[in-house]
């Protein structure tokens, strides 16, 4: 054979190879089966999604697009200290998993994502108003909503209706008097106000906007420290020694759970892990009459006070970091784990524990499955407002989160630490220091 | 030179030694010391001084992460010590250091005096002594965060149980408590070295100093105060100043069992700084923050320095 007549040979049996057989396979030419993208996430509430990410998204979108995923999972408060020594150092995973409103303070290091949101968005029915201010800043997405995880009241039923309360209370004064009787029972409600990222932050900025209180007004001006916010303080000072656990102001995200499917608490604002591990349970976890306590647990949105009723779930975004060498590959997984196909296999498994950031995830068959978690389906359309309202959720807002303001604030009151009117001069003080 | 000339005398008549370049100028003393300190010099360049510039530049530009930040003098600085956080931190802090320095001191000198006795399993009782030091403290202070716990406290438990106690005592939830929990642990943990330091120094005090002293009529109280702390006194000072280091740039033992709370009454320097610095991602404040701790340990370092050196004059 001729060296001509071998190169014709073999050239054509590569582009036959090469060209059809990709076709035929479905997959990504070999040269691309070298990228990987390194995607680091908390450990989720819910074990059985992270098993989804490694076992079946993985292998998955290694076949789909020659994407090598490397899922790296740690404790959720520990995450912005490894997105901060990336960025500082250029190096690190391809993707961050940030909380809340985090992704404006890093927004400097984001790739423009704004290209799947808006393909997300039209596709699934819209993405979610406060997903749309967490991650926007200015008119770019500058990281990609990918959960929310509602807060609501977990509560047993049993102990609320053995204290004559048949329906779960509305307003915080209702609420007050219902724990008043439990906690006489020894069956308190238990509420974090620790130094927490999660459980502590949605309850209390709820509670400030419930009486009218606000961290600033449209123009940036520091204004928390109103009536509103000291009437909301001493309520929330007396209600705590009536109704609380005590021990929460040391509770982190995690003891809540706990002592709740110990039987040690009543009520207790959470997402549905509480509700998910005793359905996971049935014979570990159980009431004192012996039945499973899944069977004992239902679901409440927070009450309403005097200037309405609100809301903050925990939002779950990814950003692709700029220093990323492969920002395509990353872009590329993002848009295929948000197709319905691939993200209904994670999103299953929660359970509803997460739900999506498009409302066309209201009406997936899952709902119908369990009327108990119900509640937390159409959750995330309910809230209203982010940190830093009535200004955007931005990296002031960030610093006022991050440094626990407004938790403290009812914390040092709640201790008997400071009075309502001192404590709430103190976060003014605070917050005027970051918003200056 | 004068070895080299020993060398040329050892060899045969009319023998010609040769010595290389590197040898004849490894000879030099000035080289041979530049030559030994190098790598000291650069690993201390590279890991302390190269951060600490940094440091110190970033106390003085508003960088925050990702960006580049401009320069703003002791505005950050300014902005700490006006800071109410900050001002419960530096304060933790002292009252932290102080209290656990002088439990520690206190319980190491008592465990050392009784470890120095002769008794059975002595060897294998002091190496038991030193497992709290050994453990690494991330992995001790969750196992003591869980006895603490507010909720599942194996020690409320007991004392419940025991009937001392009808409600539950808040070591974490209170934050008077929770400071002294926190020395607690401290304590437990750095005891062990305090006691075998001051145990090495009471075993080089001549025994016939105490044998004299009793002869004389003096007792136990009398020969500790006045033969063997007299004589200790020089150890105690390095162990106490490098005890002192440790525990006002403590960080892991408040951000796990605590995390600065609760209502941030727990915070220390080091934790406060790390809040500010990595969580909240300001880069110049944290780096001020952190440095309030520098001229505090400075003096300390000075102390201990102008000690040593009029010991190595006496």
């Amino acid at each position: 054979m001729k060296r001509r007549t071998f190169l014709k040979a073999t050239g054509a049996g590569v582009a036959a190879v090469g060209i059809e057989g990709i076709l035929a396979a479905h997959r990504a030419p070999a040269f691309a089966q070298g990228t990987s993208v390194h995607i680091l996430r908390w450990n989720d509430f819910v074990p059985a999604a992270d098993k989804v990410l490694r076992e079946v998204f993985a292998p998955e979108v290694q076949k789909a697009l020659g994407v090598k995923l490397n899922v790296e999972t740690i404790n959720a408060n520990d995450i912005p200290a490894r997105a901060t020594s990336a960025i500082q150092s250029g190096n690190g995973p391809d993707i961050i998993m940030l909380l809340n409103n985090l992704p404006h303070l890093y927004a400097a290091s984001a790739v423009d994502v704004s290209d799947i949101a808006d393909e997300v968005g039209k596709a699934q029915g819209g993405i979610y108003a406060a997903s749309q201010q967490l991650n926007k800043v200015g008119n770019q997405w500058v990281a990609m909503p990918w959960s929310v995880v509602p807060a609501l009241i977990a509560y047993r039923k049993s102990w609320f209706e053995e204290a004559g309360i048949k329906e779960f209370p509305k307003t915080w004064q209702q609420y007050h008097e219902a724990g008043r009787k439990l906690k006489a029972a020894k069956r308190p409600i238990g509420q974090t106000l620790g130094n927490t990222f999660g459980d502590a932050p949605t309850f209390t900025y709820p509670l400030l906007w419930s009486f009218g209180g606000q961290e600033i007004d449209a123009k940036g001006k520091v204004i928390i420290d109103s009536p509103e916010t000291v009437e909301s303080v001493r309520f929330m000072t007396q209600f705590w020694k009536d109704a609380h656990d005590e021990g929460g102001l040391a509770w982190d995200d995690s003891n809540n759970n706990r002592a709740f499917l110990s039987g040690e608490i009543s009520a207790t604002l959470n997402g549905a892990s509480i509700y998910v591990a005793a359905l996971n349970g049935p014979d570990k976890f159980k009431t004192e009459k012996g039945a499973p306590l899944h069977t004992d647990i239902l679901h409440a949105p927070l009450p309403a006070g005097p200037k309405g009723q609100f809301a903050y779930h925990t939002a779950f975004n990814h950003m692709v970091m700029k220093y990323s060498k492969n920002q395509k590959a990353a872009k590329d997984f993002l848009r295929w784990a948000h197709t319905r196909e691939n993200y209904e296999k994670w999103f299953t498994v929660q359970r509803g524990f997460s739900v999506g950031i498009a409302q066309d995830w209201e009406k997936h068959a899952m709902w119908n499955n369990d009327p108990v978690m119900l509640p937390f389906r159409s959750a995330p359309r309910l809230q209203t407002r982010a940190m830093g309202h009535a200004g955007p959720p931005d990296k002031r807002a960030a610093e006022a989160w991050n440094k626990y303001v407004i938790t403290v604030m009812y914390a040092q009151s709640a201790n008997g630490k400071m009075k309502p009117e001192e404590t709430v001069k103190w976060a003014a003080g605070e917050l005027g220091k970051i918003y200056a | 030179m004068a070895a080299g000339a020993g060398s040329a005398a050892a060899a045969l008549p009319g023998e010609r030694i040769v010595v290389s370049r590197w040898t004849r100028l490894l000879e030099n003393q000035r080289v041979l010391a530049t030559a030994l300190l190098a790598p000291g010099v650069a690993i201390l360049a590279a890991f302390i001084a190269y951060p600490f510039v940094m440091a110190i530049w970033f106390s003085l530009t508003d960088i925050s992460v990702g960006t580049r930040g401009t320069f703003v003098g002791i505005a950050n600085f300014r902005k700490a010590w006006n800071d109410t956080i900050f001002q419960t931190a530096f304060w933790n802090t002292c009252f932290y250091t102080f209290w656990a320095t002088v439990f520690k001191l206190t319980l190491g000198m008592w465990l050392a005096l009784l470890l120095n006795r002769h008794f059975r399993f002595k060897r294998m009782i002091r190496a038991w002594m030193l497992l709290p030091f050994i453990i690494p403290t991330v992995l001790s202070t969750f196992a003591w965060r869980w006895m603490f716990d507010p909720t599942f406290s194996v020690i409320n438990w007991t004392l419940y149980h025991l009937g001392w106690i009808s409600d539950r005592l808040p070591f974490l939830s209170d934050g008077d408590w929770a400071m002294w929990c926190a020395i607690a642990v401290n304590t437990w943990r750095g005891t062990p070295f305090f006691a075998i330091t001051l145990l090495a120094g009471l075993q080089t005090i001549n025994p016939d100093l105490h044998e004299a002293a009793a002869l004389d009529g003096a007792n136990a109280w009398h020969r500790f105060w006045h033969v063997t702390w007299p004589l200790l006194l020089p150890v105690t000072l390095v162990v106490v100043v490098f005890s002192v280091i440790q525990t006002f740039s403590d960080f892991q033992l408040i951000y796990v069992l605590t995390g600065g709370g609760p209502a941030n009454q727990t915070h220390l320097v080091a934790t406060y700084a790390y809040q500010i610095g990595i969580h909240s991602g300001l880069l110049g404040e944290g780096a001020a923050i952190s440095l309030f701790m520098f001229p505090v340990l400075f003096l300390v370092v000075l102390f201990q320095l102008r000690y040593l050196k009029r010991m190595e004059g006496a």
